[in-house]
């Protein structure tokens, strides 16, 4: 049973509609080919009308879809199941929010590395809802320092609702773990590429998102807080999330455009969940054409380059 | 039947209004401990009976670091913009105009360098009062362009952190000071430089989560609140009361993220010993 999100009621039923005709093509054994030729078309033009103008919070309605497929679904598809996971921050734990590993590219040997959330509650639970603790951070660097030491690029890929706030995160360090990945990553010596594929809240989702080239998919949101946490802190309710969703200028396009991400991956209409093969593609893609540009890159000219962008992202007044 | 009703409830003074530093003739401490405001001032505004730190911000800061109270401010007037036109129940650039009337300051971060007894250090330091001392484009830019110049001139660097975090009304741009700080930060380590870095009551979120825990030498003021999430956001989550002493300086040295608590009064002896072990 498919999920809708509250804005798709029109295809909810236009989708009821053609369940009915091709029950009653069966069942009566009536003749509706005409009508569910119509019916599946009207689908895909409503679905394409939809989504050519969806709001912001509309955006993060689709970024946090339960059947959008998460980290481990790309990985498995873009190397063709020639992936390894690799375990542990050599310390703690392994964080189950946070998943690693080497994987192949059509022959090339990448390091990937994202958060994890899960398909049902029992999983969804075990990955912590995909909020890392500080262990999720040191294992990502160890995989990053991993790929450093054998000269092989770093993909990661971002989908948190934050880093979780617990007891035990402060008590190992979560802003610590953080700060850490953030300084490292500047000096990494691969290419890094970093693709938000659903959520990108915070100092969670940036603890492993400094990168060479930054993109969102097109229904992602990157942004320093949740419109819902935004909205609580400023306006002192939920209820404001839409209009905090707006101000937070937090969709790929607003980003893009402010300069704080390098490009976004188009989805295929009605969000990768409706069509995963296409978007497991897009990404691979995105990945191979950057991987070949930053690969004629020396690491020193990657490394300058790289603390540049980011030097220059900010608007401040002067007088 | 109650005595008195309260009708309002919770806090209901807006953050830029909230006072941090003492005003008048006496200051009264959490602990209920009254004290002269001259006599707090000639203590480095340390509560003398029970050494309560009270908060203040870079103005004093500079003059209890730097000697005989002088120094070279950068970039004074830098000034935030307000680039995705953020409005909430207010309007952002109305907020920034209603900050900088009510503290003086045209942001949240102060960059100056001095002499420190007798060695050069180049201070970046937070203010509180602006907008909960939170991290936008001006605080980015401020602790970047102070780098710059310390690699110019090869001086060691200090920020001194107290900040709730990340200035929402900047979002992504906000944000993204995480990232340019800290990768701006890795040059001063590549050329050897010192960066201590000093957190004080409160060093919370994004600032937590960049450049206060980066420091070659991580030091805290007593008692500060230090941590990533804020100790409500924390009770909500896992849906306990938290230990006494959580994400207190103390709770911070004990679980192995700082060097040492320094007391105020030591403050500057200690920093400067720290920066002559660093250069012999």
């Amino acid at each position: 049973m498919p999920v809708y999100l509250d804005f798709e009621e029109p295809l909810k039923e236009l989708q009821d509609q053609l369940d009915k005709a091709r029950e009653l093509n069966e069942k009566e054994n009536v003749n509706v080919k005409d009508i569910v030729k119509g019916l599946e078309k009207k689908i895909i033009e409503t679905r394409k009308k939809l989504y050519s103008k969806l709001t912001p919070w509309q955006r993060v309605q689709v970024s946090r879809h339960p059947e959008r497929p998460y980290s481990l679904s790309y990985i498995q598809h873009i190397t063709d199941g020639d992936f390894i996971e690799l375990h542990g921050d050599r310390n703690v734990k392994d964080d189950k929010a946070i998943v690693g590993g080497f994987g192949m590219i059509d022959g090339e040997t990448v390091m990937f590395i994202g958060q994890q959330k899960g398909i049902n509650t029992k999983m969804r639970q075990y990955r912590n809802f995909g909020m890392p603790n500080p262990e999720g951070y040191r294992k990502a660097l160890r995989l990053m320092k991993l790929a450093e030491r054998f000269n092989k690029p770093v993909v990661t890929l971002i989908d948190t609702p934050g880093a979780y706030p617990g007891l035990e995160a402060e008590e190992r360090g979560q802003g610590e773990a953080i700060a850490r990945n953030l300084f490292e990553m500047a000096q990494l010596k691969v290419p890094i590429i970093c693709i938000i594929i659903g959520e990108g809240a915070s100092g969670g989702a940036l603890g492993i998102g400094v990168g060479d080239r930054v993109v969102m998919m097109q229904n992602s949101w990157y942004s320093v807080i949740s419109p819902e946490n935004c909205s609580t802190i400023l306006w002192r309710t939920w209820d404001y999330k839409e209009q905090a969703a707006e101000a937070l200028k937090l969709t790929a396009e607003d980003m893009l455009k402010n300069k704080l991400i390098d490009g976004i991956v188009k989805e295929p209409d009605g969000g990768a969940h409706v069509d995963p093969e296409k978007a497991f593609n897009a990404v691979k893609s995105e990945i191979k054409k950057t991987l070949e540009k930053l690969k004629k890159l020396d690491s020193d000219k990657l490394i300058d380059d790289r603390i540049k962008k980011y030097s220059e992202m900010g608007v401040v007044k002067e007088r | 039947m109650a005595w008195f009703k309260r009708e309002k409830k919770g806090i209901i003074t807006p953050t830029e209004e909230k006072k941090e530093t003492p005003e008048g003739l006496w200051y009264k401490t959490p602990t209920g401990k009254i004290v002269d405001t001259e006599q707090l001032r000639e203590n480095l505004y340390v509560s003398p009976e029970d050494d309560f730190h009270v908060r203040i911000g870079s103005e004093e800061y500079f003059h209890i670091l730097f000697d005989e109270g002088k120094y070279k401010e950068l970039n004074r007037s830098m000034k935030a913009g307000d680039p995705l036109r953020f409005q909430d129940t207010k309007k952002y650039s109305d907020r920034l105009v209603s900050s900088k009337k009510s503290t003086g300051l045209n942001d949240a971060a102060r960059t100056a360098h001095g002499k420190v007894n007798g060695q050069d250090l180049m201070i970046a330091c937070m203010d509180f009062r602006f907008i909960g001392g939170s991290m936008g484009s001006v605080v980015g830019e401020k602790i970047s362009r102070a780098i710059d110049h310390c690699l110019k001139e090869k001086m060691p660097f200090m920020i001194i952190s107290k900040s709730g975090g990340a200035r929402m009304m900047e979002a992504g741009f906000s944000l993204m000071q995480m990232a340019k700080t800290s990768a701006k930060l890795t040059l001063l380590a590549k050329a050897q430089l010192p960066y201590i870095s000093l957190l004080t009551d409160p060093t919370t979120g994004g600032v937590t989560a960049s450049y206060a825990m980066l420091g070659d030498v991580n030091i805290a003021e007593p008692n500060a609140l230090i941590g990533f999430a804020g100790p409500r956001i924390i009770k909500e989550t896992i849906g306990k009361d938290l230990p006494d002493g959580f994400q207190t300086s103390e709770f911070l040295l004990e679980h192995g993220f700082l060097d040492f608590i320094v007391h105020r009064k030591e403050l500057k002896d200690k920093i400067s010993l720290l920066l002559t072990m660093f250069k012999s």
